[in-house]
């Protein structure tokens, strides 16, 4: 692929064309934040944080999704582009649980001194199901004084996931990875509208109800932990959560002959989640149900060698097994 | 396939290849993320077609679904050959350079035409036609298979029907074309790989090559047989003539796993000694003298395992084993100090650096460039060879630096067990996502999506046997009966009907398969079993 | 693709009004009961998908209207008929206000509330209407000429729209009266009715019948398309860009190079013409299709067959029943006639038309968030690069021009592009339509040369009907403008000279006794129940922003009433910096505006 030559913060560099503005700073030393942006997916440019000022465009524009063009002038640090990313960072610090953030963006909220108390207090959380039932274009009356949020109670309907919308910034990578990005399955879309759009299954109903096959390679992608492993979950309510003192292991998963490398993520002996490697070529960081959930059979949690994390493990299954 | 047991593609090259040919393969359920490399070529345009009794979530995806009849593949393929060779669009520059066998395959083939594969396969002739044509004319094809080609009598003679169809259009040995078997285990081609097979040693080596064997034999310090051992299904055919007595299980459960169960299990009974490693105490460990525990190897322990796609890649220790359970390799270890042979106790990496000094394709897989290079596909002869993406490249060197590869011709044989008036439904088998063979493993954690132990109908026959989806049906078979709930399935036409494999123990679908097995492979008739179905009445 | 599907079925009336627009279904794989053709064999898969995906919208418009909301066993047989998977088609439907997802009356009264009507009697309409489930608040219905403005859906019946309603009006028509049709002279100007003869592109409106040919043909109809298929794509578009002519939608993008930035991709070109006229206070194109159908389906021609285009969308909104039954009548006749389909006017060009409807979604009026509508996705727009002409509707090269950019065209066509240039001034060429409403004696469209003052504008809708306060000016995603702008010339240059825009040429005069606090909050919430919701800045700025502004206006700031303002002046810039498209872009444009004039917030 032919070079392009640009500038980024008045360094230049080339890099092949094709490439994105965010390759390119990242190529020039400049990582950048993202948050709905990742390697796997395609870009759907929404969460805004990644925004670069470019000589000649009239708006910010998302380094994400923009293609390199010869010349170009990028500018990572100017004002409009401190200022937009602070606020944006503050429009989802105050209507969304971001305590799941990777240190990475936490870091970025520092450096871009986001203060999301600017807006008013957090609006209570709406009950369960209510932002569900909200109808396109119904107006919701701000309730005086308070900063409306997308809190609401998590959604856990079976022992695998948990859904916990109260953490969604709504990034598309879910709906992307269960959809043409990589799973194909389509269970879940945004629905709804405006502050009322919200991920979704058909009508609400519940996910296993729903076309969902457990793949879990939403979790696999959300970068706020509103969807997160029904073990994670527990142990982290539980205050057991520790990934200090957990390790991460690749290996290959036990089921079929197509060779999915996994990530075992162990604590005390335990396996707590599984991932997959975003980098490796089979998987994309892609799993099915058997290479994400079916390493229960190697710990037996009921057994005298009991230990906190197993209790809540157990717990966290309860009632799920299936009868012989 | 042509000299050696392994796909001849890489996953992503179904992302960009022009057609695919899904064949006997429920590969969205069976091996999800194989199928979502697929969707990437569906959705960059590939066309597809989908052969398969059963319209199943893999078959949604075609363009074309041919739902053939259980046990037609060959007439279907053979149909598709004659069509290719009638209508002149066979590649006769490869034919002629790469092959041998033509003339005679042509023969063979000349009476399936496509009339007459309607009236075998039950798909109407244009969409065979379509098929034939497309495939012949697409610049790359893929055809991808799993056990609904190999677990029939004649499963050899069905993969070999496939691979003439690319010999007759060079669809092999480029990038993009190519005959992709996925494997149903996770380490099936890795067992094959080091020799796992009764002919063959490490490395696809042939056990009868006195040459080869000599190497073996020197670094082992012991003598090997050069006669070839006995398949899976030649050793039940051996313990029922007493010949076997002693039988020693490795990670297998071949009480519930194997047709015909009931036999299986007189003849594991009928044993005169009988162990079993396993890491779970299987039912064909509860029928042994001596159980040892094992470690979990992907999880527990460390070593190498080998995917559809010939890549070879780590498993990695990340748990202690629990009680005494230990690692394959130290229990091989201890078990030969006990016999007098003193092995030591050596690690994995170890036992890879002799294989691979003795199977030249594994010579450049050192673990650290397995490590660095997310694992290595065969063959991979040096520490500088990257892995070999594609097979049989060299078919479209010219001259041909190997022999040319033969056209087998194949006879469609139908299905050993024939429906008649008292067994008029074809029952077949296979897998659900979220659930693996006999259960053993998929069991241990909930899925909200497992659907248990039942047997799937049309709607159609559902409403003629007077049935609502929950009703207890008796299904029998010329060798047995069980009573299983009964649930609906639009993938399924009447007179067809499916049972998963994971449930033994609430629904044993292989005390009802027949075990007329493949004489070449040892693979049972898994897919083709002759059933009655009817409603269990209750008396009160 | 594998579908799965909750246990909810369709009932009789839901799968005949689907298949009443699909056609029956061809197979039992695809929601039909299967035969023994099907047991063999079934055609189906993703490319089959992607090709019907853009039946979508229709369908479940088809589904609403039929039995007055989108049921599960109704969205479920959609999907089935579409392969489009369920959570799919549910995001679709959950977008457009227009489609609702949970059971309501068969029929709802829409009755407008936004910045015309709420100053015209429809909140007091709304107030005497309250307590009833079947009446809610809408956007503007694109009817300010005509407040209060009620939009009444009507399960298994056309929609219909009423003008000038009364509480009574409403009650009669939800509780089932017939709404009266009025008669074509209702379609009506101004101007026309005060007798000017020098009106163009109005002049039929109201004066001919909108459902004849022959009326249209008798004034002058046609004899641009019949002059335009001699002269060739080539030397079209040389007159057009010699007329100078920009984009009436907004953008105000010259036409010319548009269409050449098409022309110079590939061979498989689009044409869309974009009638979802949504911006509050906008009503032109309606009343242009309303009154004139033939004049946009013969513009629409001679642009298809300029940029060499097989097949034109037209998007209307669906708040203008009316507008699009007599489209689709004028289409119906054309095609008959020879005017339109295989070879138009025996010239070799085929061309045809296909009518699309919003579902009640300002977005969609965004160029790119209207493609997605078409296609069947949700209208959410896509961020541009790439723009239209490079990767359009189905990834195509598509011009997509506003309806009174083309309805120039017949024009520029007869009279030559120079001609054409020769109104207005050098940088705003030709004439223009304006909407009048708000505090003017004569609502309605108004047909001027560009240039023409807004005094001039407002004197010609009868004045003001009192001191005047402040104009908006182009929309709410326009800006308040003080009385001393009154003699600013309306064109292109000019407004942007003094930092506002045209916009979609509203011209709304406020008086003095205007309740400006009322107007902010209510555009504020327009913008709020409009985001798409795609974009952080937006979706989450509209929200803070009127909640801000509530707090302004309220007196109970939160850490004094400069933080707020600070606070609005921050919340405007992100948005206007960092959304994806212009809505973002401009929804805060009327609030920075009204703060700046002191109409709200701090006015002593």
């Amino acid at each position: 692929m032919k070079k392009v030559h640009l500038t980024v913060d008045g360094a230049a560099i080339s890099v092949p064309g094709g490439a994105s503005i965010l390759q390119a700073c990242r190529a020039a030393g400049k990582p950048q934040p993202t948050l709905c942006y990742l390697e796997t997916l395609t870009p759907v440019n929404t969460c805004r944080v990644c925004l670069v000022q470019v000589t000649g465009s009239r708006t910010l524009v998302p380094s994400c999704s923009r293609i390199v063009e010869e010349g170009m002038e990028v500018a990572t640090d100017s004002e409009p582009v401190r200022h937009t990313r602070k606020v944006v960072f503050e429009f989802l610090a105050s209507s969304v649980d971001l305590s799941l953030v990777d240190a990475e963006t936490r870091e970025w909220m520092d450096f871009y001194d986001v203060d999301p108390t600017r807006y008013g207090p957090a609006a209570p959380a709406a009950p369960a199901g209510a932002r569900d039932a909200r109808q396109a274009g119904h107006h919701q009356v701000p309730q005086p004084g308070w900063a409306e949020t997308v809190a609401q109670p998590a959604k856990i309907q079976d022992e695998l996931f948990v859904r916990d919308y109260g953490k969604c910034i709504l990034c598309y990578k879910c709906v992307e990875a269960c959809g043409p990005d990589a799973q194909n399955t389509f269970a879940i879309q945004v629905a709804g509208r405006g502050f009322d759009a919200r991920i979704s299954t058909e009508f609400d109903v519940d996910l296993t109800s729903s076309a969902c096959v457990y793949c879990g390679n939403c979790i696999g992608v959300c970068p706020t932990g509103a969807l997160i492993f029904r073990s994670e979950y527990e142990l982290r309510n539980a205050g057991l959560w520790d990934e200090e003192a957990q390790t991460v292991t690749r290996t290959v998963c036990s089921y079929c002959g197509v060779g999915c490398n996994l990530e075992l993520w162990v604590q005390d002996n335990r396996i707590v989640k599984v991932t997959s490697p975003m980098d490796h070529a089979v998987t994309a960081g892609h799993l099915c149900i058997k290479g994400r959930f079916g390493y229960q059979y190697v710990q037996e949690l009921g057994g005298p060698a009991t230990t906190p994390i197993d209790m809540v493990l157990a717990a966290g299954r309860e009632g799920g097994f299936v009868e012989p | 396939m042509f000299g050696a047991a392994g796909g001849t593609s890489s996953y992503e090259e179904i992302e960009t290849t022009d057609m695919i040919v899904l064949w006997g393969s429920n590969a969205r359920e069976a091996h999800p993320i194989f199928f979502h490399h697929l969707l990437k070529g569906v959705r960059n345009g590939a066309k597809m077609y989908a052969v398969d009794p059963r319209r199943t979530t893999s078959a949604q995806w075609a363009d074309v679904w041919l739902g053939i009849d259980v046990g037609s593949d060959i007439a279907l393929a053979n149909a598709i050959g004659r069509e290719i060779i009638v209508s002149e669009l066979t590649d006769g520059n490869f034919i002629a350079r790469a092959t041998k066998g033509f003339e005679a395959y042509a023969a063979a083939v000349d009476e399936w035409t496509l009339e007459r594969a309607e009236e075998v396969t039950g798909v109407p002739a244009r969409f065979v036609e379509n098929l034939a044509h497309d495939y012949a004319t697409a610049d790359t094809a893929q055809v991808c298979w799993t056990l609904g080609i190999t677990e029939h009598h004649n499963g050899t003679d069905n993969v070999l029907a496939l691979i003439n169809l690319a010999l007759l259009t060079g669809h092999v040995g480029r990038y993009g074309a190519g005959l992709v078997p996925i494997r149903g285990q996770n380490n099936v081609q890795g067992g094959g790989d080091m020799g796992a097979l009764p002919n063959k040693l490490p490395g696809f080596q042939d056990v009868a090559d006195d040459e080869i064997r000599g190497e073996f034999e020197a670094a082992w310090g012991a003598t090997v047989p050069a006669d070839p051992g006995l398949h899976l299904s030649l050793m039940f055919d051996a313990m029922e003539r007493g010949e076997i007595r002693s039988l020693f299980v490795l990670g297998e459960n071949p009480a519930q796993s194997e047709a015909d169960a009931t036999r299986t299990r007189r003849l594991l009974d009928g044993l005169d000694f009988l162990l079993v490693q396993d890491i779970f105490m299987t039912k064909t460990a509860e029928m042994a003298d001596v159980v040892l525990p094992a470690a979990v190897a992907w999880a527990e322990g460390d070593g190498t395992v080998t995917s559809s796609e010939r890549r070879v890649q780590r498993v990695r220790r990340a748990l202690e084993p629990p009680g005494e359970a230990k690692d394959d390799l130290e229990i091989l270890a201890l078990l030969a100090d006990r016999l007098g042979f003193s092995w030591g106790m050596p690690t994995a990496e170890e036992i890879w650096g002799e294989l691979r000094g003795l199977s030249p394709m594994h010579a450049g897989m050192s673990y650290e460039r397995l490590d660095q290079r997310g694992g290595i596909q065969w063959p991979c002869p040096d520490l500088e060879h990257p892995g070999t993406q594609f097979l049989h490249g060299d078919l479209w060197e010219d001259p041909l630096p190997r022999e040319p590869v033969p056209f087998i011709p194949t006879e469609w044989v139908p299905p050993v067990d024939e429906l008649t008036d008292e067994f008029p439904i074809r029952l077949t088998t296979g897998r659900r996502l979220d659930s693996y063979n006999t259960g053993v493993q998929s069991e241990g954690f909930s899925s909200p999506i497992r659907v248990g132990g039942i047997i799937e109908v049309s709607p159609e026959d559902g409403a003629a046997l007077g049935l609502t989806e929950g009703d207890q049906v008796r299904v029998s078979s010329r060798r047995g009966a069980i009573e299983v709930p009964v649930s609906f399935d639009r993938s399924l036409r009447p007179g067809l009907a499916f049972m998963a494999i994971h449930h033994p123990d609430e629904a044993d679908a292989n005390l009802l398969t027949i075990d007329a097995w493949d004489p070449l492979a040892g693979t049972a008739e898994f897919k083709a079993t002759a059933v009655g179905i009817e409603p269990v009445e209750f008396s009160g | 693709m594998d579908l799965h599907f909750t246990s909810a079925f369709p009932s009789t009336p839901e799968r005949v009004a689907v298949d009443r627009l699909l056609g029956g279904p061809p197979s039992g794989w695809t929601g039909g009961a299967r035969a023994a053709a099907d047991y063999h064999v079934a055609l189906g898969g993703h490319h089959h998908a992607v090709g019907v995906r853009h039946r979508l919208l229709p369908a479940l418009q088809a589904v609403q209207s039929a039995i007055g909301w989108v049921s599960p066993g109704a969205l479920n047989y959609v999907a089935e008929r579409l392969s489009v998977p369920p959570a799919d088609v549910y995001a679709v439907a959950s977008f457009y206000a227009l489609l609702a997802t949970e059971q309501q009356s068969l029929r709802m009264a829409h009755v407008c509330e936004d910045v015309s009507c709420r100053t015209r009697g429809s909140l007091r309409l709304l107030e005497s209407l309250a307590g009833r489930d079947d009446v809610v608040p809408s956007p503007c219905l694109g009817q300010c000429d005509r407040s209060p403005a009620v939009l009444v859906q009507r399960a298994g019946e056309y929609d219909a729209s009423l003008w000038n309603a009364t509480a009574e009006d409403v009650a009669e028509v939800l509780e089932g009266a017939t709404p009266i049709d009025p008669e074509p002279g209702h379609y009506g100007v101004p101007q026309s009715e005060l007798g000017s003869d020098r009106l163009r592109l109005l002049r039929r409106v109201g004066t001919i019948d909108p459902y004849s040919l022959d009326e249209y043909r008798a004034t002058g109809g046609y004899a641009a398309l019949t002059k335009a298929l001699t002269m060739g794509p080539e030397e079209l578009i040389e007159e057009v860009k010699r007329a100078g002519i920009r984009g009436r939608g907004g953008a105000a993008f010259p036409v010319g190079a548009k269409w050449e930035a098409v022309v110079g991709q590939g061979p498989d070109r689009m044409l869309v013409c974009n009638a979802d006229e949504a911006e509050p206070g906008t009503f032109k194109d309606r009343g242009v299709m309303e009154g004139d159908p033939f004049s946009l389906v013969e513009a629409m021609t001679i642009a298809g067959y300029a940029i060499g285009a097989g097949r034109g969308f037209l998007y209307i909104r669906g708040e203008y029943p009316r507008a699009a039954r007599h489209v689709a009548s004028a289409l119906r006749t054309a095609t008959e006639s020879g005017l339109l389909g295989d070879n138009v006017l025996g010239s070799g060009f085929s061309f045809d038309i296909e009518i699309r409807m919003g579902g009640g979604a300002y977005i969609c009026g965004e160029e790119t968030a209207l493609f997605n509508s078409i296609e069947g996705f949700r209208g959410e727009p896509r961020q541009k690069p790439p723009y239209p002409a490079e990767a359009g509707l189905f990834g195509l090269p598509t011009a997509i021009n506003n309806v009174e950019t083309l309805i120039n065209l017949p024009l520029i066509v007869l009279e030559g592009g120079a001609a054409y240039a020769s109104r207005g001034t050098a940088a705003s060429t030709g004439i223009k339509l304006f909407c009048l409403s708000g505090d003017v004696a004569r609502p309605g469209v108004y047909e001027v040369d560009f240039g023409t003052t807004l005094r001039q504008l407002i004197d010609l809708a009868g004045g003001p009907l009192e001191e005047i306060a402040a104009i908006l000016l182009g929309g709410v995603s326009g800006s308040f403008v003080g009385p001393d702008l009154l003699d600013l010339p309306l064109t292109f240059e000019d407004t942007h000279a003094v930092g506002v825009s045209l916009g979609t040429a509203v011209v709304m005069p406020f008086g003095v006794s205007t309740d400006f606090d009322d107007l902010a909050l209510r555009i504020a919430a327009f913008f709020r129940d409009e985001s798409c919701g795609q974009c952080v800045p937006c979706r989450v700025g509209t929200v803070r922003q009127e909640e801000a502004l509530h707090r302004l206006i309220g007196g109970v700031p939160l850490n004094g009433a400069s933080s707020d303002l600070g606070l609005l002046a921050e919340i405007d810039e992100a948005m206007r910096m960092g959304s994806i498209c212009g809505l973002g872009h401009t929804a805060g444009n009327a609030i920075r505006s009204a703060i700046a004039l002191g109409l709200i917030g701090g006015r002593p």
